[in-house]
């Protein structure tokens, strides 16, 4: 495609990320434009991103309140059309409460908000979000987290789906890439970090690929996952001329 | 009419609750050596009208399916009344 991937970044009050994607964005190509939660409609975009923070002050839980923003429909649409959406963060807790994906984001198991860096297992390329050219199953990729619940809970059934269906993409792992309870930050369930839908095309994780944009800051291995997108749309020209 | 809901959002039995984990281990720490364990929930006071009884219970149930629990982690309960002030003012009359 000739033009980069336009790209909402929703904004509820309380997002704190918005920036970083927005920043992140000439090192990818997008064209990255901010949508206020109360907007019904994200204009002609190929992509939408739900950023991390505290939607709505994580008020009752966390992205309760946010999932019945205005916006959230027109989301749900999008994400039904096939369109990819990504959350990150808070942005992965208001897709899981919005029923885009199944299971929920708990209190991290020892009480602690926890921001660090942390290695990740890619367990699968698929979709717009992780494409083969960017990434291989079994890398060991390193993004910031920032959390303080990102404990991933689902029941045991639901768990069992997600790994046959191969929905389950990132871990957190040892630098090794081992996938080990000394490795998992916050108790998440099978060490989940990250999720997709049945269909692929939204992607829930809890890490910030928005900050591993820059080597001056820590590193770039989430640039990988935001060029996916523009790979993706580029092997897919009658999704990019639907205008999704 | 008034009513108040006192609805009680609890983590559903099985889900590791950390915050109760460790207010049992306040508790223990002081020396309330017989505790067992603690599990947090979420108290929500809910002052809204409704015609009676049966149109309040329905809008409480209603509210906690659509916002106030999560079914995937939580369930909810609730007793239900009528606001007391009225009731006061209706016994004066």
């Amino acid at each position: 495609m000739s033009r980069g991937p336009r790209v909402a970044v929703v904004v509820f009050p309380g997002t704190w990320s918005e920036r970083d994607f927005v920043d992140a964005a000439p090192a990818v190509g997008w064209e990255a434009r901010l949508v206020w939660h109360t907007s019904a409609e994200l204009g002609a975009v190929d992509a939408v991103v739900l950023p991390g923070g505290f939607a709505h002050g994580d008020h009752l839980r966390t992205g309760a309140i946010a999932r019945f923003s205005p916006v959230m429909r027109a989301v749900e649409d999008f994400a039904a059309a096939g369109g990819p959406v990504l959350g990150s963060c808070n942005g992965f807790q208001i897709l899981c409460e919005a029923g885009l994906l199944p299971g929920v984001l708990l209190r991290n198991d020892h009480l602690q908000f926890r921001c660090d860096w942390q290695a990740l297992r890619v367990e699968r390329t698929a979709g717009p979000w992780l494409d083969a050219d960017e990434l291989t199953a079994g890398d060991v990729i390193s993004l910031p987290i920032s959390h303080g619940e990102g404990r991933y809970h689902a029941d045991p059934d639901v768990l069992d789906a997600l790994d046959a269906g191969g929905q389950v993409v990132l871990r957190y792992a040892d630098p090794d890439g081992r996938v080990v309870p000394d490795a998992n930050p916050n108790g998440s369930a099978r060490g989940i970090a990250g999720v997709l839908n049945p269909a692929g095309n939204v992607l829930g994780l809890m890490p910030h690929p928005e900050r591993a944009a820059d080597d001056e800051v820590g590193g770039t291995d989430g640039l990988r996952i935001l060029r996916s997108l523009g790979r993706w749309l580029s092997a897919q020209p009658a999704v990019a001329e639907r205008g999704l | 009419m008034r009513w108040l809901a006192d609805v009680h959002v609890r983590l559903r039995p099985g889900i590791a609750d950390p915050e109760g984990q460790t207010i049992a281990g306040g508790l223990k720490a002081l020396g309330f050596a017989t505790v067992n364990e603690v599990r947090a929930g979420k108290l929500l006071r809910i002052a809204f009208d409704a015609a009676d009884r049966d149109e309040a219970e329905a809008g409480v149930a209603e509210m906690c399916r659509r916002l106030l629990a999560n079914p995937v982690m939580e369930t909810a309960d609730w007793e239900l009344r009528v606001e007391a002030d009225q009731v006061a003012g209706e016994v004066a009359r």
